[in-house]
């Protein structure tokens, strides 16, 4: 299709078709996490909208395009209005490097995954713009705990992306997914340390995306709703919408790192189909854990970081180093 | 209703240069009703707490005053709203007592079940509550609260088969109980208790085997034997703290002393160790269900029967104080009869309100988080509190 385009068309239109295809993911995929819980706690979940409520999603976004935009009168405007979408941006950013099958992707960078955590992290300036700029303590409080947060958990979630970097000997994307290609050569599958550094990852991952058991910045039972308590309408959904789709690009990039991104059997036009496949079962992973378990206190999860996950690892990192060393200088 | 002189300061050891007010409620959403609490903030860590209450104000004792013996049982049920049998149960038993009036056996056994249902639903909201406060509404904690409700509904169920309300029932009267167990209740109520107690299994097991709530709630809020007894909380918090100390047990009323059963204690004094009484209770009271039914007498359910008008339950004059133990704890009944068909006055003694006067002791040094879950440990319910 690419030769088709002019090539000037080709950077517009391939950006286009992505950013559409994620916000249309994003939008189902929290109907796929309601229903999902819905079915842990018994209940039914979305029903009424639509067929089992599949166009629920679509009713909760033109609700909340139609709600009133509340602006707290003692908010700091600039910041207060700029925040979701200086939040938004990066979320969405993380998708260019993604390829989502061999060729198939914005921008295959040959730094991809650096770009990616790079970028990923930078949510955290519009959060605390949300948090700042809404003059509110509870948004204080919510968006100082997640500084820390993202300082503790972003060591721990590199050094776990390190490792399949390191196993695959490049930090291209495109490289690491071919370096696992055929089932048994998935980096999860890779004795012990395939295994601790995935677990470490889908922990960091979890942390950095702030769910349940590490969502002390929205923490409703203690901080209302964190840094988006004063946010309403469409920047609400600005937010929401960064927030599913970091998690959704996160998804991708363990699928991507650990479960062999589009390797699986069948035709190779299937591997966009399998990729999905895979991220959602990511996706659905990390929602099980957010609706099983209890948030643990800001200081415990510094300590879980900074005193285990951490050290660990970074031994991990060396151990995998060394073993690669070993194997390329002639080992196994 | 801040002391004039400002919100008590602990000292702790702090660097910085400022602390933050920082207030939660009246409209909160883990304020268990409409509780304020102003928190003097350090950083993370509350400093100070100064508890407003009085939200939800509604003048019971002097309601109470204007409405008969028959009448006010019903609107007594009101204070406490997750467990409304028990203020029935209190305001019965005072006035029971200054009319020396007796109360048939079947009736006493009907008190029982009925109060020990009662402390099983209402200990299933607040377990269900508590974990939704420290997990969170979008998390584990919602998981857990949604199946508490579920299993609050089957008590629910029960309640409406036997009284037709599901919240406030209006099941006690004076001389006895309202209402005789319809037929295949009985059965109904084994067959719920059964599994309510199947599942509270499950839920230790969801908790218990889960390192995230044990950090949530060990070593969080330890309420001393010494504290417990100076500031006079009651109820499972009292018995949290190492105090054996049980109306059942301590006061025996409406037959209690006929039935088997252990009272749980236990020595931390932390939000694991309440909680751990709670569950145990969960037990007690399903065992105490089980002994009643099987030995329910048979004969008349009130001593009053065949009322004509609400005015005929004259009370001779005197006073009394009633008690009972309620899920939260003591509940108290102060009633002055002057030989009416109204009580001359009426003062409650809510086991909420006692208890929350723990929180400023327990409450500072700990981060905001462990606020909301040393408060759902306290299991406040506010209509209680404020009356």
């Amino acid at each position: 299709m690419a030769e088709m385009l002019p090539g000037w068309l080709l950077p517009i239109v391939a950006p286009f078709i992505v950013l559409n295809v994620v916000v249309g993911m994003v939008t189902y995929v929290t109907l796929l996490e309601r229903k999902f819980a819905a079915r842990m706690q018994s209940r039914i979940g979305p029903y009424r909208v639509g067929y089992h409520g599949l166009l629920q999603p679509i009713a909760d976004a033109l609700k909340l395009m139609m709600k009133e935009d509340i602006v707290p009168t003692a908010a700091d405007r600039p910041i207060y209005n700029l925040a979701p979408i200086v939040f938004l941006i990066p979320c969405m950013l993380i998708f260019a490097t993604l390829p989502f099958a061999p060729g198939l992707g914005v921008a295959d960078l040959n730094i991809g995954i650096l770009f990616f955590i790079a970028v990923s992290s930078m949510e955290i300036v519009g959060l605390f713009m949300a948090g700042w700029g809404s003059n509110n303590k509870y948004a204080l409080l919510s968006a100082m705990r997640a500084v820390n947060q993202i300082i503790s958990y972003d060591l721990p979630y590199i050094f776990a992306a390190l490792v399949p970097v390191m196993l695959a000997g490049s930090l291209k994307l495109s490289d690491i997914a071919v370096a696992q290609e055929g089932f048994i050569h998935w980096f999860v599958f890779y004795p012990v340390i395939g295994q601790l550094a995935f677990l470490a990852f889908i922990v960091a991952t979890l942390a950095a995306e702030n769910r349940v058991p590490f969502d002390i910045l929205e923490a409703e039972s203690e901080l209302v709703a964190g840094f988006r308590v004063e946010y309403s309408g469409m920047k609400f959904a600005l937010i929401q919408l960064g927030e599913y789709a970091h998690m959704v690009g996160s998804s991708f990039l363990a699928a991507l790192l650990f479960l062999g991104a589009w390797d699986g059997p069948g035709p190779e036009w299937l591997g966009p189909a399998w990729f999905l496949l895979k991220a959602i079962f990511i996706f659905l992973l990390v929602t099980w854990i957010r609706w099983s378990f209890v948030r643990i206190r800001v200081d415990q999860i510094l300590a879980l970081s900074w005193k285990v996950l951490l050290p660990a690892t970074l031994v991990l990192l060396i151990c995998t180093a060394t073993l690669v060393v070993w194997r390329t200088s002639g080992g196994i | 209703m801040t002391s004039a002189t400002g919100p008590t300061v602990v000292e702790l050891d702090y660097a910085g240069g400022e602390r933050l007010t920082m207030n939660m409620g009246p409209q909160h959403p883990s304020a268990h009703g409409v509780f304020r609490a102003i928190l003097t903030l350090e950083g993370e860590t509350v400093v100070g707490v100064d508890a407003v209450i009085g939200y939800l104000h509604r003048c019971h004792e002097k309601l109470a005053e204007t409405l008969t013996y028959a009448q006010y049982p019903s609107i007594a049920s009101k204070t406490d709203y997750v467990a409304a049998m028990t203020s029935e149960f209190a305001y019965v038993m005072a006035a029971e007592a200054i009319g020396k009036i007796e109360v048939p056996k079947r009736a006493q056994y009907l008190r029982v079940i009925t109060a020990e249902l009662q402390r099983v639903a209402s200990h299933l909201l607040w377990l269900g509550t508590w974990c939704m406060d420290m997990g969170g509404a979008l998390g584990g904690g919602a998981t857990i609260f949604l199946y508490c409700i579920r299993e609050r509904e089957m008590v629910l169920d029960l309640f409406e088969k036997l009284v037709g309300a599901r919240l406030l029932y209006g099941f006690f009267q004076v001389g006895g109980v309202r209402y005789d167990i319809p037929e295949g209740w009985a059965q109904s109520c084994r067959d719920t208790i059964d599994q309510i107690e199947q599942r509270v299994g499950e839920y230790e097991q969801q908790l218990e085997e889960n390192p995230f709530f044990l950090a949530r709630a060990q070593n969080v809020g330890v309420i001393s034997r010494e504290l417990a007894e100076d500031v006079g909380i009651s109820g499972p918090l009292l018995r949290g703290s190492g105090v054996n100390y049980d109306l059942r047990r301590a006061q025996p009323y409406s037959s209690y002393e006929d039935f088997t059963f252990a009272i749980p204690v236990e020595t931390a004094g932390d939000c694991f160790a309440r909680y751990r009484v709670r569950m145990a209770e969960f037990r007690q009271a399903i065992s105490i269900v089980r002994q009643a039914l099987d030995r329910l007498p048979n004969g008349p359910i009130s001593s009053r029967p065949g009322l004509k008008s609400v005015a005929q339950t004259r009370i001779p004059k005197g006073e009394h104080y009633a008690r009972v133990e309620g899920p939260r704890g003591e509940v108290g009944c102060y009633l002055v009869a002057d030989g009416s068909a109204k009580p001359y006055r009426m003062k409650w003694r809510g086991a909420s309100f006692s208890n929350l006067a723990v929180l400023p002791f327990i409450i500072p040094g700990h981060k905001v988080a462990d606020v909301v879950a040393i408060m759902g440990s306290v299991d406040p319910v506010f209509g209680e509190v404020d009356r």
